[in-house]
């Protein structure tokens, strides 16, 4: 039973990391268009992203992995439901990535267009549809006994699921402007900060309707008032986005830029703490949600992962945050004229 | 069309497309390594240009294979879910640790690498190369070990309707995987080299760049030597494991339909499924398939009649793809052997070295007829001996699984033509001039 316990909150933080890391890559994809004048601005938001998206896209490979590992009937159930969806999301995905490397190959107008355009949807739709499917996840998905899903596309674009998809949209874009005001200087800084304080009102609003909302469509809230100590943590996602608004103001970007980071990994949580010990909960009966208790790996099977997790997991920390170090700097004139950059 | 047949399809698109990419990453990531490492230990410039060089066409091609990894991972649960179900317990753990283990090394270090040659010294940059080498090639082993539990199942038993692990340390030294791994690994390393070689010829041939052609041919021609030999020998061991964990396999590999001591091998054949016999049948050599398979001209070897009909794969893709395979992979040393000859007066030799530009695909063909081989050849069963394929697939609409594949489709078409141009373009510019 704990092992099942553990394993939940931890595949809830591999799912938070990866919101939090790659969150920012989608935020500055989806500026992209608004905030690139120039070519040579386009090229700075890319840089600004080239050293870490990559090692970044990784948390979602793992939150996938170990649903796989952990979960296979949360795997198998919640991966062919949102079928369409993860496909979608697949692709853009694959245009995003590609378009990075690409873009710089060919010097001519057109051929910069078309990868423009695929950095643009393959940073928003993941950021949207990530948002739909947790929102719907939230809520319940029409999954009956056997665990099919009863529903199409179109079932998952319900108002929650696209108010929890906008929700997304706005934390990736806060966070994605503040990572690159910390990495640009000059005028596209200034409009980086600019985009950021313009966009936190609108964050703020969101999530207050989504946390109103939330309490309208799904039974996330049972947990809470189980045990209101929970609370703390919607308290602490709505600290650390005050907390932006308060560095921001400050023009210390590097704080504001940590606070939304937190705000991202607890919003994550308040919807993980909410969901235990549903993960793939069915809106057509209770009975036939997959939990961590239904759904889980055999106990040799959880043990073993926890040990691989324990001991591989900070490695990989030590190494990103490292890598984040040495990327934490404002771009130079010779970060951009180097051959290999984008 | 069914949905087993459209998902299978997919499946096969997805992942040969995907295998297009992964050899040369982890073959040439070793080479590259070595380039930069030699490059710190000698100063020589030349060094710094050929990492520089085959660092860019490596990147392209790594982009394509890193994007087309993921959808991999998840095709199991949007088009596989029934088999997810039933073998996550092991299989899904085993993916889990690729990507703890190994797959995050190579992304972050990749990253670090393009971006860091001014913040890093050069030893360190250097490092992160092999790191990025050793991530590509732990991941392999960790994808291999989970193929091989397809292959050859240990290390589980069947509980709460499902296969569960019951013995890790079995899964991991599985005798199938390991064989894998010698095989697969080394083949990619012939691929880079193959392709390093082909396009130095190529530059050879216009006597451009020779100096740095020509280092760079005999660094990929030690390189192709030894693992083209090493393929061949780990060839030949895996296909003797065959025989005793898959005989329907072996049988489909060699057409084989009777079962007989000193069963004899049949050069050339073309297989009548519906009646059980071959068509045709060129070059017959007694005792050597009981030879090859049992290394004893008096085993006997079983024949297709012998398994249900339901439990034989289809016999004419697994006996051509195992055919051309090992008549490609008897080529490499053979191609490899005559450059230690002429290694020293390539330009001598224009010949070899057109053959040498024309021979780049020929690895790519005989690595993915190898995982043609061993995943049709493990037909009808997704786990061999435990879960056919026919009960493996999600339970999601027909119509979704077809506008998945047209997707799949059109996309890596495009995508493959664009990195194929893109490293065409840039392999024929060749390195940057001495100077730069």
């Amino acid at each position: 039973m704990v092992l099942e316990a553990i394993w939940f909150f931890l595949w809830g933080l591999l799912w938070a990391l990866f919101f939090m890391t790659d969150g920012f890559d989608f935020g500055v994809g989806t500026l992209y268009p608004f905030l690139g004048k120039s070519d040579e601005d386009k090229r700075k938001m890319i840089n600004s992203l080239g050293p870490l998206w990559d090692g970044n896209e990784v948390w979602l490979i793992t939150a996938g992995g170990v649903t796989f590992a952990a979960f296979p009937l949360v795997y198998a159930v919640m991966f062919s439901s949102l079928y369409t969806a993860l496909m979608l999301i697949l692709f853009a995905l694959i245009l995003r990535g590609v378009s990075f490397e690409f873009r710089g190959k060919v010097d001519h107008p057109a051929w910069r267009k078309v990868w423009d355009a695929c950095i643009f949807i393959g940073s928003f739709a993941p950021a949207l549809l990530f948002g739909v499917a947790f929102g719907n996840i939230f809520q319940g998905v029409p999954i009956n006994q056997e665990g099919i899903f009863q529903g199409n596309l179109f079932t998952l674009l319900n108002p929650y699921g696209i108010l929890s998809g906008l929700l997304f949209v706005a934390l990736f874009l806060v966070h994605g402007a503040l990572w690159l005001a910390i990495k640009t200087d000059g005028d596209l800084h200034d409009r980086a900060a600019a985009t950021a304080n313009r966009l936190w009102p609108v964050l703020l609003g969101v999530s207050v309707v989504f946390l109103i909302a939330t309490t309208m469509f799904t039974p996330l809230y049972g947990n809470y008032l189980a045990y209101p100590v929970l609370f703390l943590v919607p308290l602490a996602a709505v600290a650390a986005l005050l907390g932006v608004k308060f560095f921001l103001a400050r023009q210390a970007y590097f704080k504001a830029w940590f606070s939304s980071a937190a705000t991202i990994v607890f919003c994550t949580f308040f919807g993980v703490v909410g969901l235990f010990p549903n993960l793939f909960p069915s809106s057509i009966d209770p009975a036939y949600s997959l939990t961590a208790f239904n759904a889980s790996s055999s106990p040799l099977t959880l043990r073993i992962m926890l040990i691989v997790v324990i001991l591989f997991i900070p490695v990989v920390l030590v190494y990103q945050i490292w890598a984040y170090f040495m990327f934490s700097k404002k771009l130079t004139e010779e970060d951009l004229s180097l051959e290999e950059a984008y | 069309m069914d949905v087993v047949l459209l998902s299978r399809l997919q499946f096969a698109a997805a992942t040969m497309f995907h295998f297009l990419f992964v050899p040369l990453t982890l073959g040439l990531s070793i080479i590259i390594a070595v380039m930069e490492t030699r490059y710190v230990q000698t100063n020589d410039e030349l060094y710094l240009r050929m990492t520089k060089f085959w660092g860019k066409l490596f990147l392209i091609n790594f982009a394509l294979g890193v994007v087309t990894g993921i959808t991999l991972e998840f095709q199991f649960g949007t088009n596989w879910s029934r088999y997810s179900a039933y073998v996550g317990d092991i299989f899904g753990s085993l993916l889990a640790i690729e990507a703890t283990v190994a797959f995050f090394l190579e992304s972050t270090f990749i990253g670090i690498w393009i971006f860091g040659w001014k913040k890093l010294s050069k030893k360190a940059h250097a490092a992160v190369m092999w790191l990025v080498a050793i991530g590509g090639n732990v991941s392999a082993f960790w994808i291999l070990v989970a193929n091989g539990w397809m292959q050859h199942p240990v290390g589980y038993v069947i509980r709460n309707g499902r296969a569960e692990l019951s013995d890790f340390g079995a899964v991991i030294t599985n005798k199938f995987a390991i064989l894998e791994f010698v095989h697969t690994v080394p083949a990619a390393m012939v691929l880079s080299a193959f392709f390093v070689m082909g396009i130095s010829a190529y530059h050879l041939l216009k006597k451009q760049h020779v100096a740095f052609a020509t280092k760079s041919f005999n660094m990929a021609l030690i390189f192709g030597l030894v693992a083209s030999i090493v393929v061949a020998a780990t060839g030949d061991m895996h296909a003797v494991h065959v025989t005793e964990t898959q005989p329907a396999k072996l049988a489909a590999m060699e057409s084989h339909w009777e079962t007989q001591t000193q069963a004899p091998i049949v050069l050339f054949a073309i297989p009548d499924e519906e009646n059980e016999k071959n068509l045709i049948e060129i070059g017959r050599i007694p005792y050597l398939l009981s030879l090859l398979g049992f290394h004893d001209i008096n085993a006997e070897v079983k024949g297709l009649r012998d398994f249900p009909k339901d439990e034989r794969p289809p016999v004419l893709i697994t006996l051509f793809s195992f055919r051309i395979m090992v008549a490609l992979g008897t080529l490499f040393p053979l191609l490899t052997i005559i450059g230690m000859f002429l290694r020293k007066r390539l330009l001598d030799h224009p010949w070899y070295l057109w053959i040498m530009l024309f021979s780049i695909p020929l690895p790519y063909i005989a690595i993915e007829l190898g995982w043609v081989l061993a995943e049709v050849g493990r037909q009808p069963w997704i786990v061999y001996g435990l879960l056919k394929t026919s009960d493996a697939a999600s339970p999601v609409a027909s119509s979704q699984v077809l506008g998945s594949l047209m997707a799949f489709i059109l996309v890596y078409g495009l995508l493959g033509l664009v990195g194929f141009y893109l490293i065409i373009k840039n392999a024929i510019k060749g390195p940057e001039p001495a100077d730069a």
